[in-house]
């Protein structure tokens, strides 16, 4: 189902027994997985399993308890993010990755039009010429089928799944090398959330860029990743290749997560 | 420099704040001029008029302010509006200093909203009430935020703003508080300053202290400094500029208020530096509104 872009010998993602406790919570219980260049790895699991504070240590918002992060970044190789410092972290952050949220109002800039959230990402990269970030502000919006008439609009007047675009257009604008994305389709009806998948799938292809998704929607893994991490009560219980654990189900947990999807 | 020795005991301590607040105010004015365009927290003080009325000047004035010390006041530019007369008779009475309206003739010069026309000079001190000083906080109002971005030099979004402004109208359209890099380093708001003031910023003689009295920050642009407003490459930094002279005295370069004369459309322009504009006209320049009184000129439909 999947289409298999070549994947780079070695990992740009590294994750090494990563915990997260938050007081007697243990909400990340000695999590490990590698990501290649341009491979899709989806992170499955119910509410409270853990998947979002994965996210975000990895993403570097939260610092873990114990454990390593991993990442091959251009200016530093392949390094514990942690063990930088939080300036270089966040230049990573900002020069090569995007994150997606799953309500496009934590992830964009409500108070300034919707261009000037496109560019952002190129303006905080030290851009500093309007003309070339106007162009490339109306290439994305037609990347992402918006309508570029709408551009000096404020994100207010775009309707759920027009902010969600806007934001992945927002995301991908200075060609960053891993995007996190946290549901990226939730609150989306059902015929708008096809579209989203058909488009981050195309784009995410294009550009060849690795991504790490994080849903409870089997249906959005399936569709996207290449890989699955599947999670339970802070743990990874099963992970391997998408069709594998969708169709063949190892452990008791991700059998009735497979099970509990409706069949249409 | 700070009590004298002859005065009567009076109600309050010499230019009203105790010298305590005034010893811990110039801590935070020394670390503001050794880093310049950093916001120095500083515990500001309830002061006798309203946040919002200059507290934030008034404050850092209190705290350089000698008895051989000039003062002037404006507010808008004039020294003779409701808030310049009240706060330069308060420090009249609490500090007892000598005030003028003479920019040339001021060691201290507090104001609002502008620089004076005047070129300063080595040795004299503008003191900025500041409303707001954080240049980021309409884009970003985490002040954590804010401030992680000041130390790691990240700018990028002030540019937003820039950006917005020239796709909405076509131009950096923003008139005043225009966002300042202070000596290639720190972003800075140069207060509610109209941008035609910013140039005055960059390498000037004087000293330049900021003070924020709701917001609790102090900032300074040392003598000397260089100060860059920010702009796009394909989009230059550039001041306001008036076709018309001014009314009064024919002015044709300094910075101009807009009035209203009827409601027939008919408007004229006068030197927003009530100061300069008086000295002008002593020195007998005349504009084109000058000499004549407003009811002599014709009236077709005189009221009974």
């Amino acid at each position: 189902m999947t289409i298999h872009a070549p994947l780079a010998p070695t990992p740009l993602m590294q994750v090494r027994d990563l915990n997260k406790n938050f007081g007697p919570v243990r909400a990340c219980r000695d999590v490990s997985f590698d990501l290649r260049r341009g491979e899709i790895l989806g992170i499955v699991g119910e509410s409270g399993s853990g998947k979002t504070t994965l996210l975000r240590c990895i993403s570097g918002q939260t610092a873990p308890s114990s454990g390593e992060v991993l990442f091959d970044s251009q200016r530093h190789g392949l390094r514990d993010i942690f063990a930088l410092s939080e300036q270089e972290r966040r230049r990573i952050a900002r020069e090569e990755w995007g994150y997606v949220h799953q309500n496009p109002r934590d992830g964009l800039r409500m108070r300034v039009s919707g261009g000037a959230n496109v560019v952002e990402p190129l303006l905080m990269n030290n851009v500093r010429h309007y003309g070339r970030m106007r162009t490339q502000s109306l290439d994305w919006f037609a990347k992402v089928e918006l309508d570029g008439a709408r551009v000096d609009g404020k994100p207010r007047t775009f309707s759920g799944g027009m902010q969600q675009r806007l934001q992945i257009a927002r995301n991908l604008i200075h060609n960053p090398s891993l995007i996190f994305m946290d549901e990226p389709t939730g609150g989306l009806d059902v015929s708008v959330q096809a579209r989203l998948l058909d488009l981050m799938r195309v784009l995410v292809r294009e550009m060849g860029l690795a991504a790490i998704i994080v849903t409870h929607d089997i249906g959005v893994a399936r569709l996207l990743a290449d890989r699955l991490l599947v999670m339970k009560s802070g743990e990874v219980v099963e992970q391997g290749l998408t069709d594998q654990v969708l169709d063949d189900p190892q452990h008791g947990y991700t059998q009735l997560l497979v099970s509990s999807v409706l069949q249409i | 420099m700070t009590s004298q020795q002859n005065r009567k005991p009076e109600a309050y301590n010499y230019a009203y704040l105790d010298e305590q607040t005034k010893r811990m105010i110039r801590r935070a004015i020394l670390k503001a001029v050794a880093i310049p365009g950093y916001q120095v927290p500083f515990g500001s003080r309830e002061m006798p008029v309203p946040y919002g009325w200059g507290t934030g000047g008034i404050q850092v004035t209190a705290a350089i302010i000698g008895p051989d010390d000039v003062y002037k006041c404006i507010d808008q530019g004039a020294d003779d509006t409701t808030n310049a007369v009240s706060i330069r008779r308060f420090f009249a009475r609490v500090a007892d200093v000598a005030t003028t309206e003479r920019t040339q003739d001021a060691t201290i010069i507090q104001t609002r909203h502008r620089i004076p026309e005047a070129p300063l000079r080595e040795g004299q001190i503008m003191v900025y009430q500041v409303p707001q000083p954080e240049p980021l906080r309409f884009l970003e109002p985490r002040e954590t935020e804010t401030r992680a971005m000041h130390a790691y030099e990240e700018y990028g979004l002030q540019y937003l703003s820039l950006y917005e402004s020239v796709s909405a109208f076509g131009r950096i359209a923003g008139g005043a508080g225009y966002p300042v890099l202070v000596d290639e380093r720190y972003l800075m708001s140069p207060s509610p300053i109209p941008k035609f003031d910013n140039p005055k910023l960059h390498q000037s003689e004087a000293l330049h202290l900021f003070g924020a009295g709701r917001e609790k920050r102090i900032y300074a642009v040392p003598p000397h400094t260089d100060v860059r407003s920010l702009d796009f490459e394909d989009y230059p930094f550039e001041v306001q500029s008036w076709d018309e002279v001014c009314g009064l005295c024919g002015c044709p370069d300094s910075y101009k208020d807009e009035v209203i004369l009827d409601d027939e459309g008919n408007r004229m322009f006068v030197c927003s530096d009530s100061a300069y504009c008086g000295e002008r006209r002593a020195a007998g320049h005349a504009g084109p509104l000058a000499g004549h009184a407003l009811d002599s000129a014709p009236q077709e439909e005189a009221l009974p």
